[in-house]
């Protein structure tokens, strides 16, 4: 029992990071507060549905199809609407209040034509919803499907910004965008990158949520939100971190619900996330100073 | 800076969605309502409320309006959103009444926001028409708010019927007398299973596991886990939609098939059929269908056309059978005295898709289902006992792949 309740809650866990890991990229390294990011989980959960059951395209080839799209799309916000604030912000904090509001409004956009388009309605589908038995345990084959795709998201790019030159570069704008620029790095390009590479991730994981949650056009705020708590407690810009801290909450909201009460679910993330933020205010794997 | 990311995130404003056109007073019906169109209760107001209204308007008006007296008048139809929040419900209801001087009011969605609105619609003497609302609460306040008619019974009701449905198996030995009960930790959850933990261990019953779990749960396999584990055979969950949906998802791979499966609000969402196809077989669940009843399949076809999807087969046929009350209470009255249209409602006799409806105290007597199961990919009324009752199926067919 206890086996299976931890592989639910890993699972669980994977789900939470796969949805904040996009965020990471773009608040820790384009330094963009996107409040409007769960907006575009939950429109590409909505393309996910409409390729199942309006052309019949199978989900996993819309998780190839999505996340370029999201690339795109999010690539072009981010020069048209998110540059001139970047380029008129004269320190990082005001870059953050300013793309806050920004994406605020953008949130409003996005939620307004999905609502214009689909309706308030809940949608939902049914795809690999197939038990697999591991060592015993039962796990659904979508859920499963979005942890092992969390976990290589992000040891991948954990790899990809620790081993390359390229990622050099991003986690170098990541720390200090002003030495960066000294050294030869074009921040601005690596900056849109960075969020265009935030939005496919996001899509990705709308694509895979949409395989096993219900979802309507007005639930992009509670994966904002649930995003938000991952990144914080993982550490800003930090994929590991979000990995890790994803993992966390799941295996605690899990052992929470089976072992005291399925009621304090809730309490106990928040609190967990208070202790992180008590004892490392940085994040599990945050730098120390910003 | 989250701390204003999140305060953003509160205080979201959102501009009413209005549709105002030019007014001239007497020849023109003006109706008025608030309702979810974004935010939490969006989801169920979009399914089971806003296709009637904009249906019930849509017939009225092609046939060239409400009669009133001698005359046919066109009805204008005035909506806000009112997010969700009750606060904003309780304002675009003055708002209204006072600005735009509506005619008559149509409800908001659900139990929360329909009792926030109740003393406005009350101060005003507007008759409140809920359809979308089950409280116990309907009996006391259908007699402080005379105007408030509470057409969709309250929650000992539903409960009585499904634990009468439960004795009878347990005598015929088709089930044991453990039952596992989780609930949402919100209105609708806490309200049924308060009223369910004193029915059941009324009746007998042993309560193996009662649990309630926070709004937006995304992963029910633990509590799934622990009702199989509790070895009852009967499983009840009040939930919301897209609970019920993972519910039935994550039962269905963990090979979890009690006799007797009971999920909340979303098994008669037209989605849930689609979504399940024949594993919805031998799921029980708040409201059903007559097999026989030509008129509600009738509403049930236009319901197609006009929306590409089905109606809820527990709250949509109500509420249209409550708007065709209103329609013929305006006809008989002749005038939009809503003092009158309210007496009328309350004492007449009306003409609906679920037949001949009379109310007493407010509230609807014998004529719809409380409890459905889905028989033959049909959601059959099984309870309470009357013309074209279901049979129940016991146990519960095993999930197929």
């Amino acid at each position: 029992m206890l086996f299976e309740v931890t592989l639910s809650g890993v699972t669980l866990g994977g789900m939470y990071a796969l949805v904040a890991m996009g965020l990471t990229l773009q608040y820790g390294v384009a330094r963009i507060m996107n409040l409007s990011y769960g907006e575009l989980l939950i429109a590409a959960a909505f393309a996910a549905l409409w390729f199942y059951s309006g052309l019949a395209i199978n989900p996993m080839i819309g998780l190839l199809v999505v996340p370029p799209i999201a690339f795109g799309v999010s690539y072009a916000i981010y020069r048209v609407l998110l540059q001139p604030l970047v380029r008129r912000a004269k320190t990082r904090d005001a870059l953050e209040v300013d793309s806050i509001l920004a994406t605020f409004g953008l949130l409003f956009v996005i939620q307004g034509v999905m609502l214009a388009i689909f309706g308030g309605a809940y949608f939902s589908y049914s795809f690999l919803a197939v038990p697999l038995k591991i060592a015993g345990a039962t796990v659904a084959a979508n859920r499963l499907l979005a942890l092992v795709l969390a976990v290589a998201i992000g040891l991948g790019l954990y790899l990809g910004l620790t081993r390359t030159r390229i990622g050099t570069a991003v986690r170098a704008v990541a720390v200090d965008p002003v030495a960066a620029q000294l050294v030869a790095i074009d921040v601005r390009t690596v900056s849109a990158l960075a969020f265009a590479l935030g939005g496919a991730l996001v899509a990705s994981a709308g694509v895979l949520v949409s395989m096993f949650l219900t979802f309507n056009a007005n639930l992009g705020v509670v994966f904002t939100l649930k995003a938000l708590v991952v990144i914080i407690m993982g550490g800003v810009g930090n994929l590991l971190g979000a990995l890790i801290a994803g993992l966390i909450l799941g295996l605690v909201e899990n052992y929470v619900a089976v072992f005291i009460d399925p009621g304090l679910t809730l309490a106990a993330t928040y609190a967990i996330f208070l202790i992180v933020l008590l004892v490392r205010p940085q994040g599990l794997l945050g730098r120390s100073s910003r | 800076m989250i701390g204003l990311g999140l305060r953003l995130l509160g205080a979201t404003a959102v501009a009413a969605l209005a549709f105002a056109l030019p007014a001239s007073a007497q020849d023109k019906v003006k109706i008025g309502y608030a309702i979810s169109k974004t935010g939490p209760n969006a989801g169920g107001a979009s399914i089971t409320q806003i296709p009637n209204y904009e249906m019930w308007v849509k017939e009225v008006n092609d046939k060239g309006g409400l009669k009133v007296g001698d005359k046919r008048m066109p009805i204008e139809v005035i909506e806000y959103d009112d997010r969700s929040n009750s606060e904003e419900a309780v304002r675009a209801v003055e708002r209204l009444v006072t600005q735009d001087k509506v005619d008559l009011l149509f409800p908001p969605w659900g139990t929360g926001l329909n009792l926030a609105v109740g003393p406005v619609f009350n101060k005003y003497g507007y008759p409140q028409l809920t359809f979308s609302a089950v409280t116990d609460r309907a009996p006391e306040l259908a007699k402080r708010w005379p105007n408030s008619f509470w057409m969709l019974g309250t929650s000992k009701q539903y409960v009585d019927a499904l634990t009468g449905l439960l004795k009878k198996m347990r005598d015929e030995g088709k089930i044991g007398p453990n039952i596992a009960m989780i609930s949402i930790a919100d209105g609708f959850g806490i309200d049924l299973s308060q009223a369910a933990r004193k029915g059941f261990t009324d009746a007998g019953f042993k309560l193996a596991y009662d649990k309630s779990y926070p709004i937006g749960t995304q992963d029910l396999s633990p509590l799934i886990g622990e009702a199989q584990r509790s070895g009852a055979d009967t499983f009840v969950a009040f939930s919301y939609p897209p609970d019920t949906m993972a519910l039935t998802d994550q039962s269905k791979v963990a090979s979890y098939a009690p006799k007797v499966m009971f999920l909340g609000v979303g098994v008669g969402f037209p989605m849930y059929a689609q979504r399940f196809g024949a594993n919805v077989e031998g799921i029980m669940s708040l409201g059903g269908w007559s097999k026989d009843n030509a008129s509600t399949a009738a509403y049930a076809k236009k319901h197609e056309e006009m929306f590409k999807r089905g109606p809820d087969r527990w709250g949509s046929q109500i509420g249209y059978a409550s708007l065709q009350m209103l329609e013929q209470a305006i006809e008989r009255v002749g005038k939009l005295d809503r003092a009158a249209i309210t007496k009328e409602l309350q004492t007449g006799t009306f003409d609906t898709v679920l037949g001949k409806v009379k109310l007493v105290d407010n509230m609807m007597q014998d004529n719809f289902w409380l409890i459905g199961q889905w028989q033959d990919g049909f959601f059959v009324g099984v309870a309470p006992q009357r013309a074209g009752v279901g049979a129940p199926v016991v146990p519960k067919p095993a999930w197929k792949n």
